[in-house]
């Protein structure tokens, strides 16, 4: 029961796509658009699972006082402080501290509410209690305070003036910094592998320098532009068509095994 | 504000860029902070994206409701049950349907745009012919030809059911010819866009920061 019907679900599912695809009728593109809606929805209780199984781990590791605890406190804090930015407006021109000490109420009730929860037994109703109070005062400031409301059902959260911020000065240098990091691991990396041992490594040495070089100025630049060209296009392109064959019979063959119930990893133990 | 945003974009900039000398506290708040802005960030995005643009929008606040969405809606209900121990196998009904569909769906796509349009678009057009003339292009069709040569052979190699002798070995070995020029024109590529990331990340400190490139 437990295993079996997971596998009809699987097989009814995937045959109806599969047959769907081969029935050129406005209904069978219904059914397609009703599953994909199904697919998106149902994702995002995924990556709410997923958020769960985020501030669970960070909550073991500060409660446990592992080596290096304080790191999941920052993650939990901004994870906290983000969402509360997404799902809340600002009033232009009003004064900020009002949200800011809603932010560090609502903090305070998270760390106690998590102490509470999982603390020792000693101080458990305290931390409990206190968690409680703190909430209350975080519900009043979010009912008297006029200068930041609550935005669940329309998206000004989006456009939240402190949410851009952090977007565009936390999120992206982080992001933009971490890739850009890779520039000098990549480079020591070709130090090693750039070597003309063999006719496969002077292959690979040759194909690099030419789309590395492609963009130098002077008179060797328009000439490597248009060899670098040709190899993208040409040689890359065979290559890079051979893997994506493999892949796509890779693909077919195992979309074979999970419909026909013989791959069964997605449904873990028990 | 700004200016102050600027700082901190620097400083968390620099905070990462400290790793080059080793791992330090400082990277590792940086590395805690973008993993919880970036996870509550998509949460947020796909939270208005998905629940409310597409269910919200569509299934409750709609004219004409489409009731079929509240199905998504309880079967994405159904995928937190894997919070009580007890009834977590229920959990296994949506992830069954995501999967079943899924691999419905890519097993003829893919077939269709990775297997049969590759294979036809290297086998059609062989002899490239001049649009306006009609003459033959020979530098186009040398192009082709080496494709087929590359296509051919790079499959071979990934063939492993034969072994690698004879003919069969030497087409192989073409192949890995083919296949090493692609691995190093993909190393370029890569070496060149993480390069001109570190460049927009120096441009930033030493111009929207320090002022000094303008």
């Amino acid at each position: 029961m437990k295993r079996q019907i997971p596998l009809v679900i699987v097989f009814v599912f995937g045959t109806l796509m599969v047959i769907q695809y081969f029935v050129p009728h406005e209904n069978s593109e219904i059914v397609k658009g009703f599953l994909l809606d199904w697919i998106v929805i149902i994702g995002i209780f995924a990556l709410a699972l997923g958020l769960w199984s985020l501030v669970q781990v960070s909550i073991d590791k500060i409660n446990s006082r592992k080596e290096n605890w304080e790191y999941p406190l920052v993650t939990l804090i901004s994870l906290t402080v983000m969402i509360f930015f997404g799902f809340t407006s600002h009033a232009e021109d009003a004064s900020w501290w009002g949200y800011f000490l809603a932010i560090a109420v609502l903090l305070a009730a998270l760390w106690m509410l998590a102490q509470g929860l999982m603390g020792n037994a000693a101080n458990r109703n305290v931390k409990s209690l206190s968690a409680l109070g703190l909430v209350i005062v975080f519900s009043l400031l979010a009912i008297f305070d006029g200068s930041w409301e609550f935005k669940f059902y329309t998206a000004e959260g989006l456009t939240n003036q402190m949410f851009v911020h952090f977007f565009d000065y936390i999120m992206i240098p982080l992001q933009a910094t971490m890739f850009a990091l890779l520039a000098f691991f990549i480079t020591s990396a070709s130090y090693r592998a750039f070597r003309a041992r063999n006719l496969l490594a002077t292959l690979l040495l040759i194909s690099a320098l030419i789309v590395m070089l492609r963009f130098t100025p002077g008179p060797w630049g328009e000439y490597l532009a248009k060899t670098s060209s040709w190899v993208m296009n040409v040689p890359n392109l065979a290559a890079q068509r051979a893997i994506v064959i493999g892949i796509g019979l890779g693909i077919v063959a195992t979309a074979l095994k999970v419909i026909l119930g013989i791959e069964r990893g997605y449904m873990g133990k028990g | 504000m700004e200016m102050i945003s600027i700082w901190i974009a620097a400083i968390l900039t620099l905070g990462i860029f400290s790793f080059l000398y080793k791992d330090n506290p400082l990277y590792k708040a940086c590395e805690a902070l973008f993993v919880g802005v970036s996870a509550a960030y998509w949460a947020i995005v796909f939270y208005f994206d998905n629940i409310y643009k597409k269910f919200y929008e569509g299934a409750v606040t709609a004219e004409e409701p489409d009731y079929f969405l509240w199905i998504g809606a309880i079967l994405g209900l159904l995928f937190l049950t894997r919070l009580v121990p007890k009834i977590g196998w229920v959990s296994r009904w949506p992830m069954a349907l995501i999967v079943g569909a899924t691999a419905g769906l890519w097993m003829v796509g893919y077939f269709v745009s990775n297997a049969m349009n590759q294979i036809g678009n290297t086998i059609s057009n062989i002899i490239a012919r001049d649009e306006l003339t009609g003459a033959i292009a020979w530098g186009e069709t040398f192009g082709t030809m080496v494709i087929l040569v590359g296509v051919v052979s790079g499959l071979v190699y990934f063939f492993f059911s034969k072994e690698h002798k004879g003919v069969f070995g030497a087409t192989a070995k073409v192949g890995t010819w083919f296949l090493m020029v692609t691995f190093g024109a993909s190393f370029g590529y890569t070496v060149m866009s993480r390069m001109s990331l570190l460049i927009g990340r120096v441009d930033f400190l030493l111009g929207d920061w320090l002022g000094i490139l303008r």
